[in-house]
């Protein structure tokens, strides 16, 4: 039992470790102003791009690095689009995302069926086998750590860091910013870029650790649970670990429920993490002050350089 | 210095030339898409753009295709209008086929000249239910109407194929997802014989026409268009926030979801787990590249369309994968919006010495 019980756990950390990635990029995209709905499209590119790296070279590691690199490309065209030309965010990042399942659906039509060999889960001699806080601490892939890690420095630069609090101010009044003399695209554009190559890692787990393989629309949504769950955390980067991990749980629950056959028909158990998206953003929404108290105050809104 | 000086009012012969410019690029852009995957871009250009209207079962192909972009495209342009992002139009598109075709799964037998006619009524009375759902949440408790109404369209897929693999699978059809072939008293008379154009595409083409009457000369569509432009000064008109987006939402549900039946009782004749080819989705870039307008969105439907019967032409002739279909709708986007920098702004050429 408590083998299963740290089975479960250590599963339940590589579902959440994508939606870890993602939703923290597009948190920093959101502080600064700028609503980015191509996550789910940004995925897709870096799992497509990191997994054919892989598959060509046999170097996962490096598959990971050009997926981080094609979700920052991937946001370059939203930001472009909404940050210099002033477009529509909402409607741009619909764009990318669109683009972005075509692209890979293109790109990796000739890499399905595939295989590479996964980034392995680390192994530290005495630490990993001990008995249950082995695994459970020192036994995960490196990328989990590597999404804790920049969770946690992103919360540390937000909360903490003189240019985090210039980043909120960017989101949060971007006249003032501008009048100030802080050069908001310029920012809005590396957080822009963070969310992609967020949003790129967060892909190339799903390709490279998570499957380890490439398929059609293999991001499954995932990109639309990330934006939920910045909403979810009110967009402050601590809660977004409790999000992820939530989500993890869900899905891990909805496979293991479907391996302990109950009965209830799989279509149903697969549909749990949508609905949860949905109760969710119901139970952190009906608040409409705390939204409005937390959300970027600029949010969606385009910016404009008066002299 | 080029800087941008917005103009008080949007330039009428921008907003219509960037969807034009819009996909003379995107087929430029294709070109060089397909040279780098070493097609030959000519040919390859010639299957998409041109070669579906040369031929009349091609037109048929592509009027069947326009069908639905162009329902859901009509219904959602409203919504954009008012500013209220419904973007699960696919859920709903499905929603009204099960809705619909549910009918004739339980009256598989029926001769009813009633079947059809209520079979359309159920449908859109499913796509509405499905949009109502993010209605509700929005205007009772404030839940962003983008992720709810997405997360409802993987509700609706994985509830059809729930359905068509169990309790609708069809008994005689050698274990094969799909319920059975619907009566001839549920299936749409075709037009023309041996072409797959039918009714359904008949009311389609009615629908546009319709909805710029509403737009342009009722009191709906007036409102409509002034929430949109100016949420302000409708509210002090007494515009109602949340029944606006009621109305939006029910009115894209309900066209999603007669495109839904529509389909499934039309071009297809019983349910499938792939019932759509994303209809729902590129019916946005349809709505958009219309400029929200309804007779915009019908030609702009019929010029997605023949990216679809141009893709699946490719995807035979040329060995193609499908998926450039989808990578040139997001393209097509892209151009617009950049384009679309032109209605609102003026671009102004300064030297600096007059700074």
């Amino acid at each position: 039992m408590p083998e299963l019980i740290i089975a479960s756990v250590m599963t339940m950390m590589t579902a959440a470790t994508p939606l870890v990635f993602a939703a923290t990029g597009e948190l920093i995209c959101e502080r600064s102003g700028v609503l980015n709905l191509g996550v789910e499209g940004m995925m897709l590119i870096g799992a497509v791009f990191g997994f054919a790296t892989a598959a060509v070279t046999g170097n996962a590691p490096l598959g990971l690095l050009v997926a981080g690199a094609s979700g920052i490309l991937a946001s370059l065209i939203f930001a472009f689009l909404t940050l210099t030309l002033l477009s529509n965010q909402v409607a741009t990042g619909l764009a990318l995302t669109i683009f972005g399942t075509g692209l890979s659906a293109l790109f990796g039509f000739d890499y399905v069926g595939e295989t590479i060999d996964r980034i392995a889960a680390i192994h530290l001699p005495v630490l990993s086998d001990l008995p249950v806080v082995g695994p459970l601490l020192f036994g995960h892939d490196p990328l989990v750590y590597l999404g804790l890690i920049l969770l946690t420095g992103v919360a540390w630069f937000l909360n903490r860091s003189r240019s985090g609090m210039i980043l909120r101010a960017v989101g949060d009044s971007d006249v003032s910013a501008h009048a100030i003399g802080y050069p908001v695209v310029l920012i809005r554009y590396t957080a822009v870029a963070f969310g992609g190559l967020m949003a790129g890692l967060g892909g190339g787990y799903l390709s490279l650790v998570y499957t380890p393989l490439w398929a059609e629309n293999m991001a499954a949504g995932r990109g639309w649970i990330a934006i939920a769950l910045v909403v979810f955390a009110t967009w402050r980067p601590e809660r977004v670990l409790f999000g992820a991990i939530l989500f993890g749980s869900i899905m891990i629950l909805q496979l293991n429920a479907q391996a302990a056959g109950l009965g209830i028909p799989a279509a149903f158990m697969s549909m749990l993490p949508y609905i949860a998206t949905i109760v969710v953003l119901v139970l952190i929404s009906r608040d409409a002050i705390k939204i409005r108290l937390n959300a970027p105050a600029c949010l969606g809104r385009p910016f404009r350089a008066e002299r | 210095m080029l800087r941008l000086e917005p103009r008080s009012t949007q330039s009428f012969a921008a907003a219509w030339l960037s969807p034009l410019m819009a996909l003379v690029l995107t087929v430029i852009t294709g070109g060089v898409i397909f040279l780098a995957m070493g097609k030959d871009p000519s040919t390859a250009l010639y299957i998409y753009f041109v070669e579906p209207l040369t031929t009349t079962s091609g037109l048929s192909e592509v009027a069947v295709k326009a069908g639905p972009l162009i329902l859901i495209g009509i219904g959602l342009s409203f919504g954009f209008r008012a500013g209220i992002w419904n973007i699960g139009a696919e859920g709903q598109y499905i929603a009204g086929a099960i809705a619909g075709g549910g009918l004739a799964v339980y009256f598989y037998e029926s001769e009813s000249t009633l079947l059809l006619p209520a079979m359309l009524v159920l449908g859109t009375l499913g796509g509405m239910a499905w949009a109502a759902v993010p209605a509700l949440l929005k205007t009772r408790f404030n839940a962003n109407e983008i992720l709810v109404s997405l997360m409802l369209v993987y509700v609706a897929e994985l509830l059809l194929v729930h359905l068509v693999q169990g309790p609708w699978r069809n008994p005689q059809g050698w274990g094969f997802p799909g319920t059975r072939l619907f009566p001839d008293a549920a299936t749409m008379p075709l037009l023309f014989s041996g072409k797959r154009v039918h009714l359904g595409t008949l009311i389609t083409l009615a629908v546009p026409f319709i909805a710029w009457f509403i737009l342009a000369r009722t009191r709906f569509g007036f409102t409509v268009r002034v929430f949109g432009s100016a949420p302000l000064a409708a509210r002090h008109a007494g515009v109602h926030g949340h029944r606006m987006i009621w109305q939006s939402l029910l009115i894209g549900g309900g066209l999603a979801g007669l495109a839904g039946v529509i389909e499934a009782t039309g071009t297809i004749g019983q349910l499938v787990p792939n019932i759509s080819p994303g209809y729902g989705f590129t019916a946005i870039i349809v709505a958009f590249l219309g400029r929200l307008h309804p007779l915009g969105v019908l030609l702009a439907g019929i010029a997605i369309a023949v990216t679809y019967i141009g893709g699946e032409g490719a995807q035979i002739s040329a060995g193609l994968p499908k998926a450039v279909t989808s990578l040139f709708q997001g393209i097509i986007l892209f151009y617009l919006l950049a384009f679309d920098l032109f209605t609102r702004y003026r671009i102004i050429v300064s030297s600096r010495a007059t700074e």
